[in-house]
């Protein structure tokens, strides 16, 4: 029988797992290491892999090739109740012919625990719903259902536990709530959450670091502000927030910054912000970094000139500008509404600034729209 | 205020609005009716002071109640048609239940061919059956009997539990069980004590039929039963000479049975929701 609470702890490492289903591969050649203690966001369009890989940390689904360890442990052919590690399905799964009280004891009593009651009740007071110890899961709300399922899992301190977009069916109120309890659960037992979503609000909000995943391999890995700023690829930069990506020609390089010649405009970017392997370069820049001004006004920093407002909607908190620029490419623009540059027009001529160091720079190679397309459901 | 006349609706459309409204209630006390007036019928002359023949009502009395095995033979019937019946059913339970499981979760050579075997004796005209069984039993030098009866019921019971245990199992979520994997449970307790709760009023339903159903067989019976007697056989035979009240008595006690065993099954569950 496994002992969760002293066997096993460490990081999970993932090292080149690889899954297919027949002649198509789910998971392609995936490398990861999950620091323990932290809270990781696997965030990705739908099919490209997430539940997969869950399914195969959680001992579900058996890796094609590659191998999985926490610490220095190899689980790769582990049964799942062989694994230090509990699962929060994407419907809960709850057992429906069992009490909430016997769903959330139903860990403890396989493992021979001795005080299934007092740690029954106290995860129960954890999640805020001791009371409906005696209920059958079919009797819960939603929200209700959720957190048994969270607390069925994190009873028996798993080395890590795994959720599988849990907060998906919750409504958009109640999933916000969720998020922050469940963030300040994760501080509160100190476990290692590895939380799965397609929601990239959900991830940057929650997550320490977050992994972007698409068509089973990993794009980018990092910290939430890491991927947002300095996106590694145009996939990145569409799926996590919106990016102006501006196909251009690099032209000249000094020690720190290289100038960029995008359609007669020269733009500077930082050399260590440029993943450009050759001359060929999309320029990237996310859309509330841009200032937007009347084309006589001073500007500073990178300026592209020759825009024409061609649609303004008024959101509250900004305004979003769409600006065609004379190559019939449209650049988003959010400016904050402060008070500081007066509501222009459609029609209206414009010139587009920037701060130069906010300026990213992608492989020409790549696709404009990759990651933009995707539709979130959520 | 003004008053207003209120509209009346001729006769002929309020008829027809009242028939709207209360058709689905019509159709339902005809339906009840239709169920049970056999039913009623049979309780009521099992109070019959019938004498030799209770095909007449002669009066009411309460002797065929407290005298069920007045009639010569009824009871030693009963007896074997409830032994054949329990034993039946286990063993039919039991080989049906792991067939199912067998069927319904693993992917095995023969699997498509199985399924379709399955289906062949509900398939295949009883009469048929029975007297293919005795012509079997025959060339095997087995005599007709309690043994060859139980086979026989064992084996057309089998594909009704296969197909109702098959159902209920293809209805479960196959993630409650990984979730019972995923906490600890090794594959034998995933079994007991969540894939075999959760299956279990499929296989207690499919027992239930069973029973009724070799409880009520004639036909294959009736050839492969020889001398031996079962309620369904001394009905009939009875039929010619008239059959007595305690046959009804008997009937009643069968449907009153059953209808506590449904109530106590409702009650159950409710208790179980609450
Ligand atoms: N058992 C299976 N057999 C064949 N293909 C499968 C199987 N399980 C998953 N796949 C395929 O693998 C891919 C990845 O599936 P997965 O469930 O991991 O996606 P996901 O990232 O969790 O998506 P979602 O966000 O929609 O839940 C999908 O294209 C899916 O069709
Ligand atoms: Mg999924």
């Amino acid at each position: 029988m496994a002992d969760a609470s002293s066997s096993s702890h460490g990081d999970l490492k993932l090292t080149r797992v690889t899954k297919s289903f027949g002649d198509f591969t789910a998971v392609d050649d995936l490398t990861l290491t999950i620091p323990e203690g932290s809270f990781f966001a696997l965030l990705g369009p739908s099919g490209c892999g997430k539940t997969t890989t869950l399914r195969m940390i959680a001992g579900l689904e058996e890796p094609t090739a590659g191998s999985i360890h926490i610490g220095t442990t190899d689980i790769t052919t582990k049964k799942p109740y062989q694994r230090p590690v509990n699962t929060v399905f994407q419907n809960y799964a709850l057992f429906p012919h069992l009490s909430i009280f016997e769903n959330v004891a139903f860990g403890l009593r396989r493992r021979g625990v001795k005080d299934v009651k007092e740690q029954v009740d106290k995860v129960l007071k954890l999640v805020e719903l001791p009371h409906l110890s005696e209920r059958k899961p079919t009797q819960l709300s939603g929200g209700q259902q959720q957190r048994i399922a969270l607390a069925r899992a994190i009873v028996n301190r798993p080395a890590l536990l795994l959720l599988d977009e849990p907060l998906g069916a919750l409504d958009l109120k109640l999933r916000r709530q969720m998020q922050i309890e469940l963030k300040w659960i994760q501080t509160e037992v100190g476990l290692t959450f590895v939380h799965v979503t397609h929601d990239q609000e959900e991830a940057m909000t929650m997550a320490d670091t977050i992994a972007v995943m698409n068509e089973g391999r990993i794009e980018q890995m990092g910290s939430p502000a890491e991927l947002y700023e300095s996106p590694r690829t145009a996939f990145v930069a569409n799926f996590l927030g919106q990016s102006n990506l501006i196909r251009g020609e690099v032209s000249s390089s000094d020690a720190d910054q290289s100038i960029v010649e995008v359609h007669g405009q020269k733009i500077a970017i930082v050399k260590a912000r440029n993943r450009a392997a050759g001359k060929s370069i999309l320029v990237g820049i996310r859309p509330e970094k841009i200032r937007i001004s009347l084309p006589n006004d001073p500007c500073t920093g990178n300026v592209l000139t020759g825009g024409i407002v061609s649609d303004v909607s008024f959101v509250g908190v900004s305004t979003q500008y769409v600006v065609e620029m004379p190559w019939k490419q449209d650049l988003m623009v959010f400016e904050q509404n402060d008070g500081g540059t007066p509501t222009l027009r459609p029609g209206d001529p414009v010139s587009l600034s920037w701060n130069a160091p906010f300026t990213f720079g992608l492989d020409g190679s790549e696709d404009v729209n990759a990651g933009s397309e995707v539709d979130d459901p959520a | 205020m003004s008053t207003v006349p209120i509209p009346t609706l001729p006769v002929s459309k309020r008829i027809s609005r009242w028939f709207g409204r209360n058709l689905i209630r019509i159709y339902a006390v005809l339906g009840f009716t239709y169920l049970f007036v056999p039913v009623f019928y049979t309780i009521a002359f099992s109070f019959n002071n019938a004498g030799k023949s209770n095909l007449v009502w002669k009066g009411f009395t309460l002797s065929n109640w407290a005298n069920p095995c007045g009639a010569p033979d009824v009871c030693a019937a009963l007896g074997n048609s409830l032994k054949i019946g329990v034993i039946a059913t286990t063993a039919a339970t039991i080989l049906g239940t792991l067939i199912a499981f067998a069927i319904g979760r693993h992917r095995f050579r023969g699997r498509a061919t199985t399924n379709l075997l399955i289906f062949l004796p509900m398939a295949t005209p009883e009469v048929v059956l029975g007297s293919s069984l005795l012509a079997m039993f025959l060339a095997f030098r087995i005599n007709p009997g309690v043994w060859p009866t139980v086979a026989a019921h064992v084996m057309f019971c089998i594909s009704f539990v296969v197909v109702t245990v098959k159902a209920r199992i293809a209805s479960l979520d196959p993630r409650l069980e990984q979730a019972a994997m995923d906490l600890y449970a090794n594959e034998r307790e995933t079994f007991r004590r969540v894939t075999l709760p959760l299956v279990m009023p499929g296989i207690a339903g499919a027992a239930l039929l069973a029973f009724s159903l070799s409880f009520d067989d004639f036909i294959i019976t009736n050839f492969n039963s020889g001398t031996m007697n079962t309620f369904p056989k001394f009905v009939y035979t009875s039929a010619a000479r008239g059959i007595p009240a305690q046959a009804n008595v008997i009937g009643s006690s069968m449907f009153l049975i059953a209808l506590v065993i449904v109530a106590a099954g409702q009650l159950v569950n409710r208790k179980k929701a609450r």
